[in-house]
């Protein structure tokens, strides 16, 4: 009896959820399996010719590489800063509310805001970031519109974006602490780099393990800011996998190839899940 | 006590409190000075709301206010629900398949909605919600996070409570209602904080379901809006961003505690 109130308690979610998580994630790897339909051809079963197609696309390689430079170059930075603000925001340090308030402004704006804001720091010769280098006699330089410079451009705005998010994991981690154990090492006579590298940052452990795997699981859904600063150029310099997707599926009408791509995500994503459970399932219960 | 915080440590806080909000500052600053002023730091510099007339006027800002309240409202309430029920029936009771059905339910952790954006817009399509803010929220309404946190918190509530609500003569739903809403408030709150500015700010999936003002969320009319094709001048643009981040902007400033505490309480799951 109390197995069909369970059921009928769960229905609703169960419905949605396999509506738009599970029956999705399927129809996409069956969809990668088929080609486009055309006015003149029916879509039909094609194997792995999509896959092959895209490991003939030299975009898809640029894609990826930008991808894994995007997510390596702005999680561990951001989880270093991350970890710095938790600990001075932890202290009794003067002003610490305002402190605290201006560390963690930036995750409660939208993307597209951010992005809008640091379009202008980046725009050649009037834009900000090249008046103050004007001052120490530097040349304009077209931030966005150069290669080299333009995803380093973007992972600052993103580190600036995400540090204050992951700082809350570390809080609320710091917050578990007992006091007494940085009073005993004060006793001890311990400065507070040891206490830091001897204490803190081990406990802390399991906690950047945790806030590494959902940062770097976050960052492949971080694309919002392309569709206001660089939708993915020059050249697809800044392109990401999400982003590629949506331009694939919704620019080019490519369904096969969105499709195909997307699965790559999905990969990616379960390969880091698992990770967080293999590595982390000894300290997170989820049960 | 005073020794174990260097007055050079409380500095560089300091300092990198200033780099981190001096973004926003200049926004700020922008949007509330004539045009000529947007790179000129001059203290006596005249204050003008003229930019942000002109931004009210180019975008009807006022629908896409509706729009993702609506929005964020109804996802709200569908998530409540939904997750309500389906927490209560992982934590109190006992079915064959609950495991499975609870780890079906996590993989939603990590493939969020927005990653299956070409299924799921065909997915819509199909049920003609295209252009509807009810397609938007539709996909975000069984989540998983919810499910997760409000099971937690309906674990750690004593099953004595449960059992005189029952001598009361509550039945199943009464007892949900009566006894295991009310005691896991706390972690409405944080879960209702979080899930607001995640909404209010999400851009993708909307930019894909909709094409027309009257469904547009914020988000997205910022983003047409701030296009540069759309010829709009630098102040313009703060003045606009700044109307749209303004309403979760207060409220953070004005609520600061508790969003870091709901921030925290849902971070620690």
């Amino acid at each position: 009896m109390t197995g069909v109130y369970a059921w009928l308690l769960l229905m609703p979610a169960t419905i949605l959820l396999a509506a738009f998580t599970h029956y999705p994630t399927i129809a996409t790897f069956v969809q990668s399996l088929f080609s486009n339909k055309t006015v003149f051809r029916p879509s039909r079963f094609v194997g792995l010719d999509n896959y092959r197609a895209i490991f003939d696309d030299p975009v898809f390689f640029k894609v990826m590489q930008n991808t894994l430079l995007f997510a390596l170059g702005t999680v561990p930075l951001s989880i270093i800063l991350a970890l710095l603000m938790a600990i001075w925001v932890n202290k009794h340090i003067p002003g610490r509310g305002f402190v605290r308030l201006a560390y963690f402004t930036p995750t409660i704006l939208p993307m597209i805001a951010v992005a809008n804001i640091w379009l202008f720091f980046y725009t050649p010769d009037i834009g900000l970031l090249d008046q103050l280098s004007a001052l120490f006699g530097g040349q304009g330089h077209n931030w966005l519109g150069d290669s080299r410079t333009v995803l380093g451009c973007l992972m600052v705005m993103t580190i600036w974006k995400e540090a204050g998010f992951f700082m809350i994991f570390y809080l609320a981690a710091l917050q578990t602490h007992p006091p007494e154990l940085e009073e005993a090492a004060r006793l001890e006579g311990a400065s507070r780099i040891t206490f830091f590298w001897r204490v803190t940052f081990p406990l802390l452990m399991p906690t950047t393990l945790f806030v590494f795997i959902n940062a770097l699981l976050n960052s492949f859904k971080l694309v919002d800011h392309l569709f206001i600063l660089t939708k993915g150029g020059p050249d697809n310099a800044s392109n990401l996998l999400l982003y590629y997707i949506y331009e694939n599926a919704f620019s080019f009408f490519d369904t096969a190839n969105a499709a195909t791509l997307t699965v790559v995500l999905l990969a990616l994503l379960a390969t880091l899940a698992i990770l967080q459970f293999t590595i982390l399932d000894k300290r997170i219960h989820y049960r | 006590m005073k020794k174990q915080f260097g007055y050079s440590e409380a500095l560089a806080a300091w300092l990198l409190a200033i780099i981190w909000i001096a973004p926003l500052l200049y926004a700020f600053w922008a949007a509330f000075h004539p045009d000529e002023f947007a790179v000129r730091f001059d203290l006596f510099a005249p204050l003008t709301l003229s930019q942000f007339k002109v931004a009210w006027q180019q975008a009807p800002f006022l629908r896409y206010y509706l729009n993702t309240f609506i929005l964020v409202s109804m996802i709200l309430a569908g998530q409540l629900l939904l997750c309500t029920l389906a927490a209560y029936a992982f934590a109190r009771f006992e079915f064959r398949g609950r495991e499975v059905m609870f780890a079906l339910v996590l993989v939603q952790l990590m493939i969020v909605p927005e990653v299956l954006i070409v299924q799921n817009y065909s997915t819509l399509a199909s049920f003609n919600l295209i252009d509807t803010i009810t397609g938007i929220g539709l996909p975000y309404m069984a989540s998983a996070f919810g499910i997760f946190l409000l099971r937690q918190s309906f674990k750690t509530i004593p099953r004595e409570l449960e059992e005189a609500a029952r001598m009361e003569g509550c039945g199943v739903l009464g007892v949900l209602w009566r006894v295991y809403v009310p005691c896991a408030r706390p972690t409405y709150l944080a879960y209702a904080l979080v899930s607001v500015s995640y909404h209010w700010n999400n851009f993708l999936w909307p930019l894909v379901v909709t094409n027309s003002v009257e469904t547009r969320p914020l988000t997205v009319g910022l983003a047409i809006f701030g296009a540069p094709e759309s010829g709009v001048d630098w102040s313009v643009i703060s003045a606009g961003t700044l109307l749209a981040v303004a309403p979760l902007l207060l409220a953070f400033f004005l609520f600061q505690r508790q969003f870091v505490q709901s921030f925290l309480h849902a971070g620690i799951k």
